[in-house]
């Protein structure tokens, strides 16, 4: 059945549609308007769950940065596209959800105060993020002693070792635990390391 | 013909290495037919159903290699559903009834139980090889069975399957005795094995040339490994997972330096770039390198190691090799035959990773490329046209632009004229994969000029019937067809029915062809299958009768000697 150049209004066969699925877990609400130059054929007599031609004028459509994240859901539903095996596929499921989950956490303590804290190293893109998020974070604790401080982390082989001399690559995966050490001692330990 | 003695003719038929020309001999008279079916060794079924397994048993009594294809290919995309058919049990069954000399057995996407390898182990004396390829359905304990009672097996190989873990003694399972391991895959398996008999059985098969393994294996177990196996061929590692300041690293590299004959490495799953140095030694003698497990090493990375990869003929890698990661193989790699550069982010935004230039760049610098397949962002029909004229050697062309229906972006046209000048540049063109914004014209082309085109894959193309019809009329030698999401209709699918007795197969997914267009093919060709596939739900919810206005969402059709098959589930109507 062959529909005349034009385009069919998706909204209002949406609401025609005979669909099984949860109330609420609907295809995304923003759906990009259907081409007007392309034809589409009308969705006769079919009790299908899945309007195709919905898809179909969706993915037709030339994609343009404004609608990236639109046709990325879209996309996200094909079932089968893009067509890479599912052992690939899931392999990488694997791979990817192992590295969110993991996460780098470890814990922080500082000189003085009654508890220690946990923070994901993999959140931190350098040095210099982690140092503030580290002040932030201690920042109710400082004020008795004088801010002088250092930043320090015992590394794979135990050692205690000042934050920073290291790649910040280096320094995630060798990092066991952070130690900030305030006062007269770091005042000295930094001093020394000039 | 009746000059010769049989056992001349046998001889001449020994000469005759592909299954195609042995069947053709077999069918010029009924002398040649009985010596040759008598001398088959090797017997390659390309459709499960497409023959009644005791059948193929009884015309070869002889066979020694049995080679058996399941589901149709784009089950491997997830469209098939999960009980559809394709059970290996019926085909070792007739073997070990009708041929109890067999001696290799390959399967792909197949159903495989555990009961139908612990048959397969008990049944053939001589048995020396087993291939599965994308099967499941089996666990480790029917690899235990394998690796118990096959004495004499010289290869396990197990590629890409799904394999239920039941624990890690099946390796352990191989007798004391076995020596005879040339070949051993266990990559696709999930779980641990035990690594002290892995290492007392590759030390014990002295002529072991293949091993791959997965990702449980530890750097420390594979550099004890390597030290026994210094004659190695392929290797695929384990994780690769270590710290290159660590005493394994140092011992792994030492080992690989000692593996002289390594030709093909794979695996590196979790590979940290730095650890790629340990294999630098090794490069210059690789001709086929698989780092497309591997998403952890980047580009720059993967530049600095396939600098060293000058006889590289085939190779997988990530897309995160970029476009100048491309034009670095293209500069090295200048006896490469095979690409394949695979996503690694499927759903992102899309980070253009490779794009036509990163195509280009590699076709003017490999002009013996003949297969590729290559997932990128966006292609260009003038960087088609270069490449087609770059390499006119294609036999095999896939390409995968990830956004459905995207045109070239440079003019946003469709891609008709770049895939056309493939064809027509191609002449030795087999098998193509076709994405982007494409109309009829590009069947046209297809249909015009594919002469040798066997295997077919659209989707998301074409805008009518014509598309369809082009390429049925067209492409003599078409075997294969796989459509999905494209607006062909009963007018195109009825049009050349006597086709598709000469194809292997034909699939269509979310087209326009309704069930009165399946009955009309059914009726029409009583000796192809036209197998309905209907959606689990629906076929909940649908009426008792649909009409034969409904559009089918799944249909697939093959040609068959042996009926209807009985073990389709009832999703599955055949026609």
């Amino acid at each position: 059945m062959d529909g005349g150049v034009g385009y069919v209004d998706v909204d209002a066969l949406k609401a025609t549609e005979l669909r099984l699925g949860l109330p609420g877990s609907d295809e995304p609400s923003e759906k990009p308007p259907p081409p007007t130059t392309t034809t589409t054929t009308t969705t006769a007599a079919r009790p299908s769950k899945r309007s195709l031609d919905e898809d179909r004028a969706a993915r037709r459509e030339p994609s343009e940065g404004g609608r990236a994240t639109s046709t990325r859901a879209t996309k996200a539903q094909v079932v089968g596209w893009p067509p890479i095996r599912s052992y690939r596929k899931n392999s990488f499921q694997a791979m990817k959800t192992e590295a969110e989950v993991a996460g780098l956490y470890v814990k922080v303590s500082m000189d003085g105060a009654p508890y220690l804290r946990k923070i994901d190293l993999e959140v931190y893109k350098g040095y210099k993020e982690l140092r503030e998020a580290l002040k932030d974070m201690f920042k109710c604790f400082e004020g008795c002693k004088g801010s002088e401080y250092a930043i320090t982390y015992e590394d794979k082989d135990g050692d205690l070792m000042l934050v920073g001399d290291v790649p910040w690559e280096m320094f995630t995966s060798s990092c066991k635990k952070l130690r900030i050490i305030r006062g007269a001692e770091a005042i000295r330990g930094l001093g020394s390391s000039q | 013909m009746t000059y010769f003695p049989e056992e001349v003719v046998e001889h001449i038929f020994d000469f005759l290495s592909s299954h195609r020309d042995r069947n053709i001999v077999s069918t010029v008279c009924k002398a040649w037919y009985r010596v040759e079916r008598l001398s088959r060794r090797s017997v390659f079924v390309g459709n499960c159903y497409a023959v009644r397994p005791g059948r193929v048993m009884a015309r070869f009594p002889g066979t020694k290699c049995l080679s058996v294809k399941g589901k149709p290919h784009f089950a491997d995309f997830n469209l098939v559903p999960h009980d559809w058919g394709g059970f290996a049990l019926p085909w070792i069954e007739a073997a070990a009834r009708g041929c109890p000399g067999l001696e290799e057995l390959r399967l792909k996407r197949m159903v495989v139980s555990d009961e139908s390898l612990e048959l397969l182990a008990r049944s053939f004396p001589n048995f020396k090889a087993l291939v599965l390829v994308s099967c499941e359905g089996f666990s480790t304990d029917g690899l235990a069975a394998i690796a118990t009672h096959c004495r004499g097996l010289r290869e396990l190989d197990l590629q890409e399957n799904e394999v239920e873990d039941h624990g890690r003694q099946w390796l352990s399972c191989f007798p004391d005795s076995c020596t005879s391991l040339e070949s051993l895959n266990f990559a696709c398996l999930k779980g641990e094995v035990n690594a002290g008999a892995l290492e007392r059985l590759v030390a014990r098969c002295v002529n072991l040339r293949s091993l791959k393994l997965n990702r449980a294996i530890s750097v420390e177990s594979l550099a004890r490994i390597l030290v026994r196996t210094p004659h190695l061929v392929e290797l695929g590692t384990g994780s690769f997972t270590v710290e290159h300041r660590a005493e394994a690293y140092q011992r792994l590299i030492h080992a690989f330096r000692k593996c002289k004959s390594l030709k093909s490495l794979s695996g590196f799953w979790d590979v940290a770039p730095r650890c790629l140095q340990s294999i630098y030694s090794i490069c210059p003698n690789l001709t086929v390198l698989n780092l497309s497990y591997a998403p952890a090493i980047q580009g720059a990375d993967l530049v600095k190691l396939i600098r060293h990869c000058f006889k590289l003929q085939k190779l997988w890698v990530l897309d995160c090799i970029g476009d100048k990661g491309l034009a670095v193989v293209a500069s090295t790699c200048k006896e490469l035959q095979e690409l394949r550069v695979f996503p690694s982010d499927i759903y992102g935004t899309g980070t253009a990773a490779v794009t036509e230039e990163g195509l280009v760049a590699i076709s003017s610098g490999c002009s013996k490329l003949n297969s590729l397949l290559y997932f990128c962002h966006q292609m260009t029909n003038a960087a088609l046209i270069t490449v087609a004229k770059n390499c006119p050697h294609f036999t095999r062309f896939r390409l995968c632009i990830l956004d459905p229906g995207k045109p070239d972006p440079d003019t946003n046209q469709p891609l008709d004229e770049g895939f056309g000048a493939i064809v027509r540049s191609c002449n030795d063109l087999r098998r193509l994969s076709l994405s982007g914004l494409l109309t009829d014209t590009v069947f046209l082309y297809i249909g015009e000029y594919a002469a040798r085109l066997e295997m077919l894959s659209i989707a998301f193309a074409g805008d009518s019937d014509k598309g369809m019809v082009y390429v049925l009329n067209g492409c003599k030698n078409l075997r294969k067809l796989e459509i999905r999401d494209s607006p062909f209709g009963d007018a195109a699918l009825l049009e050349n029915v006597g086709k598709y007795e000469t194809m292997r197969s034909l699939w269509m997914s979310s087209c326009d062809v309704t069930l009165g267009g399946c009955k009309a093919l059914a009726a029409k060709m009583p000796r192809l299958n036209v197998e309905v596939i209907n959606d689990r739900v629906e076929s909940d919810e649908m009426e008792e009768n649909p009409s034969d206005m409904h559009k089918v969402e799944k249909m697939y059709v093959y040609r068959t000697l042996a009926g209807a098959r009985n073990d389709a589930p009832e999703f599955v109507d055949i026609l």
